[in-house]
This record gives structure tokens, sequence and C-alpha cells, in this order.
């Protein structure tokens, strides 16, 4: 599902005389449907840059990134757009919360945008919401208020409402107490049963054993820090 | 012969207006330029209408004035006498009897003849002038057929008093293609505009002249659910009767009596001969003229 | 698919002064396409000679038309020109003042484009009317006010309203929430999001507010100098800038 050959990129600082950091060199990775891989290495290895690139957030100076049919790294910004819509999904570390818009329509939104009727993708917004034990009194709120906590189980409710195909989890249990966590690490194996594939970073040892069938540790692929 | 050319204007100023006549009848409705000349009466006086009608006479012409439907007012008379003087033509009061009508503001209730032509005097020619004060701007939306502005104002008429307000100058279609401002008649007047004369509209301040040819086609705007109507004052002349003509309401005494009176005077006249009398009228006396 | 506007070497020049040269670009249906640039970088210049309110000195932009498909705007017929910019096309200007007639009613102002391809009946018209000063959350019962007595955020969602009654394709729009409060601007980026959602249009917005594009825009033009510096999916660009001017730019937005 997920495949990557040869993956590498540059920063180039040019406001900082035009310093050349290379951060990825290299790097192959591949995942199937219902598999979960999790990125390991120090902090500052490249693991969420990788993330990022497979969502095309961050661009790739050599390789190719397939998701699917799609080779990420070459694709057309609309042909990125429409897999971002349908097949690719990415839960990050932080919610970009929206101003104004209440709760409900934040984790409905995936499903709005692939065209699902509104009764229905809102349904399913409840649903999530109320697994990740999100009070019903906050849902026609904003959650501009909410506490980190709860904005990181806003974000992966949003993450989770439509059953994408590949899926970029970043510390998805990152500020959970243990009851959330739990609910977080059955939406993934969930979602593994159905046949996703997922690329995960867990600095949460115990959910990391849990959940991923593989680690990769991505400081072999990042110039500096390998040998 | 007078001293003046044939009523007043030179043959290279009737020419060229001849030349825009003839333009503004072959394209019914649109407003041709023309260069307007300084008449011996001031702008906003009927100026256009006397450039017209000056460059259509001929010696064997009998020509009718009226303003606001009366043959006797200061104007009527004023121009009446201007020809007379300058192109020493026949001049009448009797509709029937006028080969050439001059009407500031009233379509006469006398049905016209093919033989007759109707010259009205136009104060702002444009229909869309007081929404798009720019003349670039208009003149680009009548040759685009952009008219949507013009319904605009009837929805604001409706929107803010619940019919259609306007009373005057009602915005007309012409052979479905050009909206054209029939001059501030009353709607009531509209209905006429489809006759079997020539009509020729002048405005000699503004510049223009436009033209309906006989039988042209001419429809009032309106909205499918506030259709066109062509009403008037809910009363009969006090003087000869009549119930289908448009009338002048007159305050008689200063204890609010008041009296309605058809605005056509030779078509009251007429009636009133032929022995109809109204509410507050007399048997015609010839005398009394 | 076939692109919905297919843009191809714009340049437009003012005497010797270059306001902006090479651009191309294709937007699809759905689309958002945001340009950002500071004073002078040639964006407005830009959108002018897309909308068709300026004629670019060389370059085509072909519209995919609803009966005629891809057509170049630039040698159309102006009657044809018009017509597109009343139906298919919508252009909302920074200044509500200038997309609006002030003097007519904010029924009227809605209602107006309708009138101006057919519509003539009245309860209809209306209909629509309140139908979308609904939709851009403004009182019904404000209707037959005029604009001059609105407030500057009501006047520029009334103006939405008044683009978008025809149901176009395309909106252009220049600095929509410029010269607005804060707090009116999050409600109009709010607005414009939904409706670009629900009724799948694509648009072409110019701005100096990164923000506003982060929130809009699926993919962003970044132009210095009347050229384009660099393009690509809006978080990509602004979040893995490659040109200089952009990471200049980019470092530059305060954080709040």
């Amino acid at each position: 599902m997920i495949r990557i050959e040869n993956l590498g990129k540059n920063f180039t600082l040019h406001n900082q005389g035009s310093a050349v950091i290379p951060v990825m060199e290299g790097a192959n990775l591949t995942v199937s449907s219902g598999e979960c891989v999790a990125l390991t290495g120090v902090s500052g290895s490249g693991k969420s840059t990788l993330m990022r690139m497979i969502y095309g957030n961050y661009l790739a100076q050599t390789g190719h990134i397939w998701v699917g049919d799609t080779d990420v790294a070459k694709a057309e910004p609309r042909e990125i757009l429409a897999l971002r819509r349908e097949t690719l999904g990415y839960v990050s570390q932080f919610l970009r919360v929206v101003p104004r818009v209440p709760t409900l329509d934040v984790v409905a939104e995936p499903l709005l945008a692939i065209g699902t009727p509104v009764d229905q993708a809102r349904d399913r917004a409840r649903t999530l919401l109320a697994q990740l034990n999100i009070p019903e009194r906050l849902w026609s709120l904003s959650p501009t208020t909410f506490s980190g906590g709860e904005q990181q189980r806003v974000n992966i409710a949003r993450g989770f409402a439509h059953d994408y195909p590949a899926l970029l989890l970043d510390e998805p249990t990152a500020s959970l107490d243990a009851t959330n966590r739990e609910v977080v690490l059955s939406l993934i194996e969930a979602a593994k049963a159905r046949g996703a594939a997922i690329v995960g970073i867990f600095h949460d040892e115990p959910a990391r054993n849990r959940v991923a069938d593989r680690e990769v540790d991505v400081t072999g692929y990042t110039p500096g820090l390998a040998a | 012969m007078s001293d003046y050319n044939f009523a007043y204007l030179d043959e290279q100023t009737k020419r060229m207006i001849r030349r825009a006549i003839l333009k503004g009848l072959a394209i019914p409705g649109y407003q041709v330029p023309f260069a307007s000349r300084e008449m011996p009466m001031p702008y906003g006086w009927g100026t256009g209408g006397v450039q017209v009608s000056a460059a259509i006479l001929t010696p064997d012409d009998c020509m009718k004035v009226i303003d606001q439907g009366a043959d006797d007012t200061t104007n009527a008379v004023s121009i009446r006498k201007f020809f007379e003087k300058t192109a020493e033509i026949e001049t009448t009061e009797a509709t029937n009897a006028a080969s050439v009508i001059q009407t500031r503001h009233r379509i006469p209730e006398e049905p016209l003849r093919e033989d007759q032509v109707l010259v009205y005097q136009v104060p702002i020619p444009e229909p869309l002038r007081f929404l798009e004060p720019r003349e670039t701007e208009t003149r680009k939306m009548h040759s685009l057929e952009e008219y949507g502005l013009m319904h605009v104002k009837l929805y604001e008429d409706i929107a803010k008093h619940g019919a259609i307000a306007t009373s005057y100058a009602y915005p007309v279609k012409v052979e479905g293609r050009y909206v054209m401002d029939p001059s501030p008649i009353p709607k009531f007047d509209n209905p006429k505009l489809e006759m079997a004369a020539i009509q020729l509209f002048g405005a000699g301040r503004e510049q223009r002249i436009y033209a309906l040819p006989p039988y042209t086609k001419v429809v009032s705007l309106d909205f499918e659910d506030f259709p066109f109507e062509a009403s008037k004052a809910d009363h009969a002349c006090d003087l000869c009767g009549a119930d289908a003509a448009y009338l002048d309401e007159l305050i008689i005494d200063d204890a609010g009596g008041r009296m309605f009176v058809c605005s056509d005077t030779d078509f009251c006249q007429t009636r009133r001969a032929a022995g109809h009398i109204g509410a507050q009228g007399a048997p015609f006396e010839e005398a009394a003229q | 698919m076939t692109p919905l506007l297919q843009v191809r070497d714009i340049a437009k020049f003012y005497g010797h002064r270059m306001g902006c040269t090479g651009v191309g670009f294709d937007l699809y249906p759905g689309e958002v396409m945001g340009i950002v640039g500071e004073s002078g970088s040639g964006k407005s210049t830009l959108l002018n000679c897309l909308a068709g309110h300026l004629v670019p000195d060389q370059g085509r932009v072909m519209f995919d038309t609803r009966t005629e498909g891809p057509r170049d705007t630039v040698t159309m017929s102006e009657p044809e020109r018009r017509m597109l910019s009343r139906t298919d096309w919508a252009f909302v200007h920074q200044h509500a003042r200038d997309g609006l007639r002030m003097g007519v009613s904010a029924g009227g102002n809605v209602g107006e484009r309708l009138m101006a391809v057919g519509a003539r009946h009245y309860g209809d018209i209306r209909e629509q009317a309140v139908d979308w000063l609904g939709r851009v959350e403004i009182s019904e019962d404000r209707i037959d006010d005029r604009p001059s007595a609105f407030s500057g955020g009501m006047q520029q969602r009334l103006q939405i309203a008044r683009n978008l009654v025809t149901g176009p394709r395309l909106v252009f729009m220049d600095e929509p929430t410029g010269g607005l409060d804060v707090s009116v601007q999050a409600r109009l980026l709010d607005l414009l999001r939904g409706l670009v959602r629900e009724m799948g249009l694509s648009a072409i917005i110019v701005t100096h507010d990164l923000a506003v594009v982060r929130l809009l825009a699926d993919r962003l033009m970044v132009m210095k100098d009347g050229h384009v510096v660099e393009s690509g999916l809006t978080d990509q660009v602004l979040d893995d800038p490659q040109h200089a001017y952009t990471q200049l730019l980019v470092s530059s937005v305060l954080q709040v």
C-alpha cells in the first residue's frame, strides 16, 4: 500500500547564508495493507519529517513515495488533494483549530469532503466522540477552548472518521489517560483489521508494542546521525 | 416668405436632423445622437421637439401644439406662434385636422392616423440614467442588451410601495430589443404607443433623437406577478363625462373643492360640442370661447 | 478531467514597468488557489487580468465554458465576457462598495443578477434573495435596507450573496477580508469555506494574509516583483518553503 524508495531530502535555508541541511538519504520502507509500522529513532532523527513527506506536506528531493498508485513525490497538487481526501489520512500531533466551527462538524468534515450526506457524517462523528469520551455538551462548541488532551481526542476522531486505506499517526496517544489510550489503540486495531496500512510514531513503548507489527529505525536514513 | 429659413433652421441642420430621424426609425427605440442647435428658447422648454418639428415640416402641413394635453398653455401658445412666424404654416387645435402634432408629456386621446406625425418633447432620454449615472456604461448596456438594472428599479418600487410606483415615464421595451423612455407621459398613455402614426422623440439638451415607426411593438416592463396596469383616477370628466380619458385634477376653491377635467382640451371640447355633459358641465356654448 | 481554467504565459506591462509576467497554471473544479505576495508583487494585476478587468499584453486564459468547451477569455468578444462575469464568474472586491449598488436595497442587490439573466417573477426573486441573505447570515428583516446602513462585515457578506446567487463556478476574490475586524474576518472566512465546499466552487484568492490562505486555499502561488517564485499545495509551501522569498515571508508571520 505504501512504498518508499530511495527517499532523500535537504532543507536549504536561504536566509541563513543558504545553509543546506540534508535530513534524509536513501530511505526505503514498505507497508502492506493491514500492517502497522512504527517509526523509531532519537528525537530529531526525522520520524515526523518522513511522515510529512508521505503526506506531501514536505517536498522530497530524490526518490519515490508510492501510496497506492500515486507517487506523492512527483504527483500534481490535485492528485495529492484527492489522495488526502479519499485514501491517506493523517493525525498530526496538534489539532489545528478553525475558529467558530463546532467540534461535531470538525470531526464530520472528512466525510463531508468525500460527499457523505450531512446526517450520516454527523452520526459517525457522534459515535467517535462518544467512544473517545468527549462529553456531549462540548460537541456544539469549537475546540479552541478545550484542554490539550481533549483537542488531541478530537483530532483523532477526525482522523478516524473516514475509513482511510492508509493512515499516518504522529504520537496518537500523547496526552491521553489510560482509558482513552485504550480507546485509541482499539481504533488502530480495528483499522488494521479492515486492511488499512498504518505508519505511526509512538514514544509510548507499551502502545507501540501493542499495535506495531514492525519497527523501522529512521536513524539509518539520517545523514549525520548514522554511523 | 419670412426673414427666416423655412421653420427657422438652416437647410444643412435640417438635413443632419433628418438623417438622425431616419436612423432612429430604422432602429426603433435606439437613441441617435445629434448636434442640437442653439434655439431661441432655453433648454428645458422643448428645444428637442422644436428641432424635430422644424426638420420635418413642409409648407402644406397643419400643426397642433399641446402641453400636458392643453393647446392654451403659455408654452403651447409660444411654440405654435413660433412656427406660424418662421414657417407660415396653418395651425389648429383640432387633433384630427393636424398633420404634425408636437406634444409635451401627453398623447392625444383621439387615435392618430397613418398620415400624422407625433413629435414628443423629451427631458431625459436615457431610461437607465437614474440607476447608472455613467453614459459610457449605459451605452454599453443598451448595445449588449443588459437590462437587468431596469427591473431592479421596478423591484425596488414593489419592495417599497407594494406596487410598481412609476406613474409616468414608464419604461418600455421596443420590438423586443431596446428599452426606451417614452418621455414623461402618464403610464395611462403607454398602451397608445402602439399606433398608426409615426412617433418622433427629441431631446435638445441631451442631444438625442429616437423614433417609433407605425405599428411598432411597444411593451411596458413589468413582473409576471405584478403586471402593468394603465391606471388613471377613478372618475369621469366633470365637464364632458368621459370616463376613459386621462384627467387633470383641479382645485377650484380654498375649501377643498375639486373637479376632474379631461387633460386633452380638444378631446373634451369635441365631446361637449357633440352634446356630452359631465357632472359639473354646462351645455356647450360657442360664444363662451 | 478538463481543467476549469488554464492560464498560460500571462504578462502585463504598464509602459516599461512590468506588472506581472510568465504566469501559468491549471485550476480544476472545486480547487481554491491562493495568490500571496506583498504590495507591488503583481498579484492584483494578475487577478484583474484573469477576471477580464485588464487586458493582458500576452497570454491565454482558457475557461471551460458550459456550452462551448474551453474558450480563451482574453480574445473573447466583450458581450460574451460580460455575460460570463454575470453568470459563471463572480468577483468579490476588497471594498464592498465597489461590488454593490449602494443606492439599491439588499434584496435588489441580490436579485440583480437574477433579473439580468431574465428572472421576471417578483415573488420568486424575493424568495431567492431571502434564502441567500440567510446563507450569508444576514437577517431576513434587512432585505429592504440599503447597504449604506450595513456594517463593513455585513456589506462584504452581501457582496458574496450578490455574486453567488447565479451559481457561478469560478470566484475571484481580491483581499476579501481586508479592512475587516478580526472577529468579522473569522466569520467571513468560515462562511466562504462552507460555501466553497457546498457549492463545489473554484476560487482564486489574492491576499497578503497567510492565515487566510491557510484556511481557504488548497494551493498557493507566491509572487514577488511580478513573478511567481513558488507554487504548490498550501500546507507544503507554508511548512516547507523552498524559495528564499517564501522562507522570508513565512518566517515573518507573527505567532499569536
